[in-house]
C-alpha cells in the first residue's frame, strides 16, 4: 500500500516522515538573511540583520521579546516584505517572494499562535498541506474520467497522513473539529502538516510551548533525527534549556539586530547576551 | 479497490442520513402541507396544482442561485452580496444572444438570432468574465471590501440595463440593445415551443390528463409549468453534482482552507489567489446560468431591470442561511425552506384563509385598522394585516432570521460536514506509530512484529473496520 510513494523505501517499517532531502547539488547555507530592515511606522522592528542558517542544523534564533524575531520569520517568509535587505534561499535571491512559491520551494513556516483551520476535522487539515496534489486542479476533481487519478493520489496522501499522526499522537483525534483541540494539540497538528509539505528549511515559531515533557523530548529527538537526513530548522524558544541543549547553533537578536551568535555555550557566557535578555543565573 | 471505499454502513442508517433523503423528504414535507392547507380550505385541484408547479420552478431556481451563493461563502467564504447583478448579466446576455435579428426598418433592437444552447453559454460567458473584472482589484482584499464592490457592481448593472444610453446600439450592422427601462420581450418562438408545448405528444398528454381527472377546460398551462419546473430540477441535479465534486476534492479542500486561514494556506503552498479566483468565476457564472433561466421560464422569456432588485440578493443569502453556509445540501433544503415557507407560504395561506372566511373590505392605513380596537372590534385589522400579507411576510422573514440567529447560527445543516477530500477520511489501518522515531531500535522492531500481526487480523476482518 505504501509502495506507491516513491521516497519510501522498506515499506514495512519505514516512517513516512524519514525523506532524504537530497543535499548533493544544494548549497551548506540553505537560509542567509541580509542587512534585514523592516519598519512600522516610526517602529523599527528588524535594524540590519544579517545571518546564516547551515544545512542539516537545528538553529535557535532568540530574543527578549519585541526583539524582531518574529518579523524576521515574516520577512523570511514572504509574509512581509522588507524595506531593505535580501534573504537568500539556496543561494537564489527570494526577497519578496509571496509565501505560497517559497512554502513550494520548500520554506515553509509555522505560526507562533497555532493557526489550525478550526472549522476543518484533523484530517482535513493534514490531506491539505501535500504538494502537488492534482485534485486541486478544479476540472480534474470533476471529470469522471480524470477523477480516478486524483483519488489514487488522494489514497497515497492518507495514508502518509495517517502515519504522520500517528507518530505526533494525534490520531485518535483523527476526525476532531481542529478548532476543538488544545493549545498543545494545535501546536503539534501545526507542525505535522508543517511536514507534510516536505520542506527543506522550516521554520518555528515556538513549537514546543505548551507541549508535554514526554512528547517535547520525543519531537525534539524527531527533528534531530531529520536534521541528520538534510532538513534544516530554524527555532524561536525561549526555553532555554531546549535551545542550549539541542541547537548546534544560536542567534541572538536584540532590538532588531543580531546581538551574537556562535555555540550554544559561548551565548551562555557572553557578557551582553546576560544583560540584554538572559539575566544573570542563566 | 483503489478508491478506498469504507464498508458499507447499516443501508437503513445510510438511507436516514442520506442527502438525497433529506432533500426528498423535505420536499415531500413542504408539498403535503400545502395540499392539506389546500384542502381544508376547499381550493380547487387545479388551484393547488398551479400553486404547487409554480412554487417547485421557484424553489430550484433558488436552489441553484443558492447553491452557488454556497461555492462562495460556504465554501470559501467570499462575501458576495452582488447576486443579482450576475443573473442580471446572464438574464440579459441570453435574451440578446437569443432574440431574432432586428428588421432594417424596426424601431426596437433585436437580438443576435442564435440558437437557444448558444445563448445559455453566452450568459454563462458573460457572468463568468464579469466575475473576473469584479473579482480581479476586489479578491486581493478582505471579505468586506469584496462584499461593498459586488454590491456596487451589482447596482451598477441594474443602471447600465435600465439607461437609455445602451437601449439600442448599432453594432456591425445589427441593431443590438438592452431595452432601457422597458427591456426586451423574447417573443420569438423557442425550442420549447416547437419540440413541447405545440408538439403533438405533448398535446397529447394534456388531453391525457384532462380526460382522466375530467377537469372543466385545461390543465394545459399548468403542464406546462410542470414541465419546465422538471427540467429546473434536472439543472438543479447538474449544479448539486458538480458542487458536490468541487467541493469534495482537493481543491474544495483548499477553498475551505482559505474561508478559514487564507495565510496558513499561503504558507503551505497554495496560491490563494487563483484559487479564490476560480472559485468566484464558477460560482458568478453558475449565478449567470441561473438567471438565464430565470429569464425564460420564470419571467416567460422577457426581461425588465426592475427585476433585478437587490433583495434578491438577500433572499438568497436568507436561503442559504436557512439552509446552513457549507453545505450543498442544506442550500437547496433552505431554498426550499425560503420559497415554500417564507416567500409563497404567507400569501398561498391567505389566500386558502380568504377562501374559507369571507373578510370586510380592509382599510387602507394603519390607524383604520386599529380604529376598529376602539370598539373592541379586531376584524378590520386583521383585515388590515390579511390586505398586507405581501409586506407582512417581510418582517416574518426578519423574525425569522433573528431567531435563526439566536438559537442555531450554524443553520439547519450547518453543522453537518462534508468532507473535503475525494476518498473517505478515515483512519489507515497500516501503519506503525513506534516506528517512526527510529532510533529505539529494540522497540521499532518489536513494534514492527506485532503491527505486522495485526495487519493480518485486519485483513482477515476485511472490510468491517471502515465503519
Amino acid at each position: 500500500m505504501t509502495t506507491a510513494d516513491p521516497t519510501v523505501e522498506d515499506s514495512e517499517d519505514e516512517p513516512t516522515l524519514k525523506l532524504e532531502v537530497e543535499t548533493a547539488e544544494l548549497s551548506a547555507v540553505p537560509l542567509r538573511v541580509e542587512d534585514l530592515e523592516k519598519r512600522f511606522g516610526g517602529i523599527t522592528a528588524v535594524d540590519g540583520a544579517s545571518f546564516e542558517v547551515e544545512r542539516g542544523t537545528i538553529t535557535g534564533l532568540i530574543g527578549p521579546n519585541g526583539a524582531g524575531k518574529s518579523t524576521t520569520f515574516n520577512c523570511i517568509t514572504g509574509f512581509h516584505r522588507p524595506d531593505a535587505g535580501s534573504v537568500y534561499f539556496d543561494d537564489e535571491d527570494v526577497t519578496g517572494r509571496a509565501p505560497h512559491e517559497l512554502a513550494r520551494a520548500g520554506l515553509v513556516r509555522t505560526f507562533q499562535i497555532a493557526r489550525e483551520l478550526g472549522e476543518m476535522t484533523v484530517m482535513e487539515n493534514m490531506m491539505l498541506a501535500p504538494k502537488n496534489q492534482s485534485g486541486e486542479t478544479l476540472w480534474r476533481s470533476v471529470l469522471p474520467g480524470t477523477r480516478d487519478g486524483v483519488r489514487d493520489q488522494e489514497t497515497v496522501n492518507l495514508e502518509r497522513t495517517w502515519r504522520t499522526l500517528e507518530f505526533f499522537e494525534l490520531d485518535h483525534l483523527w476526525n476532531e473539529q481542529a478548532g476543538n483541540l488544545s493549545g498543545g494539540q494545535r501546536k503539534l497538528l501545526e507542525m505535522a502538516r508543517v511536514l507534510m509539505t516536505d520542506p527543506k528549511v522550516v521554520l518555528l515559531d515556538e513549537p514546543l510551548a505548551g507541549v508535554n515533557p514526554s512528547l517535547e523530548a520525543r519531537l525534539l529527538e524527531h527533528l534531530h533525527e531529520l536534521a541528520d537526513r538534510g532538513y534544516t530548522f530554524l527555532l524561536v524558544e525561549h526555553d532555554m534549556d531546549v535551545i542550549m541543549e539541542h541547537c548546534e547553533h544560536v542567534i541572538v537578536m536584540h532590538q532588531g539586530k543580531v546581538l551574537a551568535e556562535g555555540e550554544p555555550a559561548a551565548i551562555r557566557d557572553n557578557e551582553e547576551v546576560i544583560d540584554a535578555y538572559l539575566g544573570e543565573d542563566v | 479497490m483503489s478508491s478506498g471505499e469504507p464498508a458499507e454502513a447499516d443501508p437503513l442508517d445510510r438511507l436516514r442520513d442520506s442527502d438525497v433523503t433529506l432533500i426528498v423528504g423535505g420536499l415531500a414535507a413542504l408539498y403535503l402541507a400545502y395540499v392539506l392547507v389546500g384542502i381544508v380550505a376547499g381550493l380547487s385541484p387545479r388551484g393547488i396544482f398551479a400553486t404547487i408547479t409554480q412554487l417547485t420552478l421557484l424553489i430550484t431556481i433558488y436552489a441553484m442561485l443558492t447553491l452557488a451563493l454556497n461555492l462562495h461563502w460556504g465554501y470559501t467564504g467570499l462575501f458576495n452580496i452582488g447576486i443579482v447583478g450576475f443573473m442580471a448579466v446572464g438574464g440579459y446576455t441570453f435574451l440578446m444572444v437569443t432574440m431574432p435579428v432586428a428588421e432594417p426598418a424596426a424601431r426596437s433592437a433585436g437580438g443576435l438570432g442564435l440558437p437557444f444552447v448558444v445563448g445559455l453559454v453566452g450568459a454563462v460567458v458573460a457572468a463568468a468574465l464579469l466575475g473576473f473584472v469584479v473579482g480581479l482589484p476586489s479578491l486581493r482584499l478582505r471579505a468586506d471590501y469584496l462584499a461593498i464592490t459586488t454590491i456596487a457592481m451589482s447596482e451598477i448593472v441594474r443602471y447600465f440595463y435600465q439607461s437609455n444610453a445602451f437601449q439600442e446600439v448599432e453594432l456591425g450592422g445589427i441593431l443590438l440593445g438592452t431595452g432601457g427601462g422597458s427591456g426586451l420581450v423574447g417573443g420569438y418562438t423557442t425550442p420549447f415551443d416547437t419540440y413541447v408545448y405545440d408538439a403533438g405528444w405533448f398535446e397529447g398528454v394534456v388531453e391525457f390528463v384532462d380526460t382522466t381527472f375530467q377537469i372543466s377546460g385545461t390543465l394545459g398551462p399548468n403542464i406546462e409549468t410542470l414541465f419546465d419546473a422538471l427540467v429546473l430540477v434536472v439543472v438543479v441535479v447538474g449544479f448539486y453534482w458538480l458542487l458536490k465534486r468541487t467541493g469534495e476534492s482537493p481543491f474544495g479542500r483548499v477553498l475551505k482552507a482559505i474561508r478559514e486561514d487564507e495565510d496558513v494556506a499561503g504558507a503551505l503552498g497554495k496560491d490563494t489567489g487563483r484559487f479564490k479566483m476560480k472559485s468566484f468565476m464558477l460560482g458568478c457564472a453558475l449565478m449567470g446560468l441561473a438567471g438565464a433561466l430565470y429569464v425564460f421560464f420564470q419571467l416567460g422569456n422577457t426581461v425588465n431591470p426592475t427585476v433585478f432588485r437587490p433583495r434578491l440578493t438577500f433572499f438568497v443569502w436568507v436561503a442559504l442561511i436557512l439552509g446552513g453556509a457549507g453545505s450543498n445540501t442544506g442550500s437547496v433544503l433552505g431554498a426550499a425552506l425560503f420559497v415554500g415557507v417564507l416567500f409563497r407560504g404567507p400569501l398561498y395561506l391567505k389566500n386558502a384563509i380568504e377562501n374559507l372566511v369571507e373578510f370586510p373590505d380592509a382599510p387602507d392605513t394603519v390607524a383604520g385598522g386599529l380604529s376598529g380596537f376602539l370598539s373592541l372590534d379586531p376584524v378590520p385589522f386583521i383585515a388590515f394585516l390579511f390586505d398586507n400579507m405581501g409586506s407582512l411576510r417581510i418582517i416574518l422573514l426578519g423574525v425569522v432570521l433573528i431567531v435563526l440567529m439566536k438559537r442555531r447560527p450554524q443553520g439547519l445543516l450547518g453543522h453537518r460536514t462534508e468532507t473535503a477530500a475525494a476518498v473517505p477520511l478515515v483512519p489507515v489501518e497500516t501503519a506503525t506509530p513506534s516506528s517512526v522515531a527510529g532510533s529505539d531500535g529494540a522497540e521499532a522492531t518489536d513494534g514492527g512484529r506485532v503491527d505486522t500481526g495485526q495487519v493480518d487480523n485486519e485483513g482477515v476482518d476485511g472490510g468491517g473496520e471502515g465503519s
